[in-house]
């Protein structure tokens, strides 16, 4: 595995476009492993919605589609800020780099308001994860989504104090492109778990 | 600050951002009946593993990994489709 995903030396630039491996090849078995992770769910999850096809459409019908659409848009837009961060801590806009990694930390407590304006509402109605199981498998999947959101934060946290060192190593620059396919990751799972969630019927 | 926003990525959010409006309107509709919402499920989920596609190459610049790499984000992208198509329709 190691030796397919060979970081090539990115010093060349005369020769054209080197393919390397964003941040660090071990990171993207744990990427891989974690995305597997939640396909198995999403797998669980509609057989599960088959056996009472009735039940999980009528839940899905207290869901609230349009908080789950922001939110969304709150992960492509923080999403974006951090790959414009990326770029810039590589190049000579390496000043903005602190701000947009604080942008996309600002979407992200965004998407965590939003996330609990919906937890309280539903909770309060009286829908927990044993009302049913579209309840448990909604509480199981965006809660587990959630640790992740949380996890990825505090990884930008931590982009944020390498965006604001004056210059930054190869290493620095690796677990920066890392950390930012990390808070990616967050946002890929996201767009998978609103539409099987909140969408498909 | 103009040559950083004027890249491939922020035209790829652009597509990211109308393709979820997109879902989001085929998704709320409560017109559907029967095959025609079957249809907008399947319609959703393509859309969907279209995005994701979208975040790992351009996002995560994965379409200028190795080809190893690439081929088993592309091959999770296949499987992420084959299994919530499938397990929709079959289960």
């Amino acid at each position: 595995m190691t030796a397919l995903m060979n970081t090539v030396d990115d010093s060349t630039e005369t020769t054209g476009r080197v393919r390397r491996v964003p941040g660090e090849p071990g990171l993207w078995i744990l990427l891989f492993g974690d995305m597997m992770v939640f396909l198995i769910l999403f797998g669980v999850y509609l057989h599960e919605r088959g056996r009472q096809t009735q039940v999980f459409d009528h839940a899905q019908e207290t869901l609230n589609r349009n908080l789950g659409a922001l939110n969304t848009l709150l992960l492509l837009a923080s999403s974006l800020l951090v790959a414009l961060a990326v770029r810039a801590v590589r190049g000579e806009s390496r000043r903005l780099a602190p701000r947009l990694v604080i942008g996309g930390i600002a979407c992200g407590l965004g998407f965590i308001v939003v996330k609990a304006f919906e937890y309280h509402a539903k909770l309060a109605a009286g829908l927990t994860p044993q009302t049913n199981q579209f309840f448990m498998y909604y509480f199981v999947l965006t809660g587990l989504h959630l640790v992740h959101l949380i996890l990825g934060l505090a990884v930008l946290c931590a982009l944020w104090v390498l965006a604001r060192k004056p210059t930054l190593g190869k290493t620095q620059l690796a677990i920066f492109e890392g950390g930012a396919c990390f808070w990616h990751m967050v946002d890929l799972l996201w767009i998978v778990i609103f539409p099987l969630i909140f969408l498909v019927r | 600050m103009q040559n950083l926003i004027r890249t491939r990525t922020t035209i790829v959010w652009l597509f990211l951002i109308t393709a979820t409006a997109l879902s989001w309107a085929i998704g709320s509709d409560h017109g559907f009946g029967g095959g025609g919402r079957t249809a907008a499920s399947i319609a959703i989920l393509l859309v969907a593993v279209l995005k994701i596609r979208l975040v790992g190459r351009y996002f995560m610049e994965l379409r200028e990994a190795p080809i190893a790499l690439l081929a088993l984000f592309e091959g999770f992208c296949v499987l992420v489709f084959g299994v919530t198509v499938g397990m929709y329709l079959l289960a």
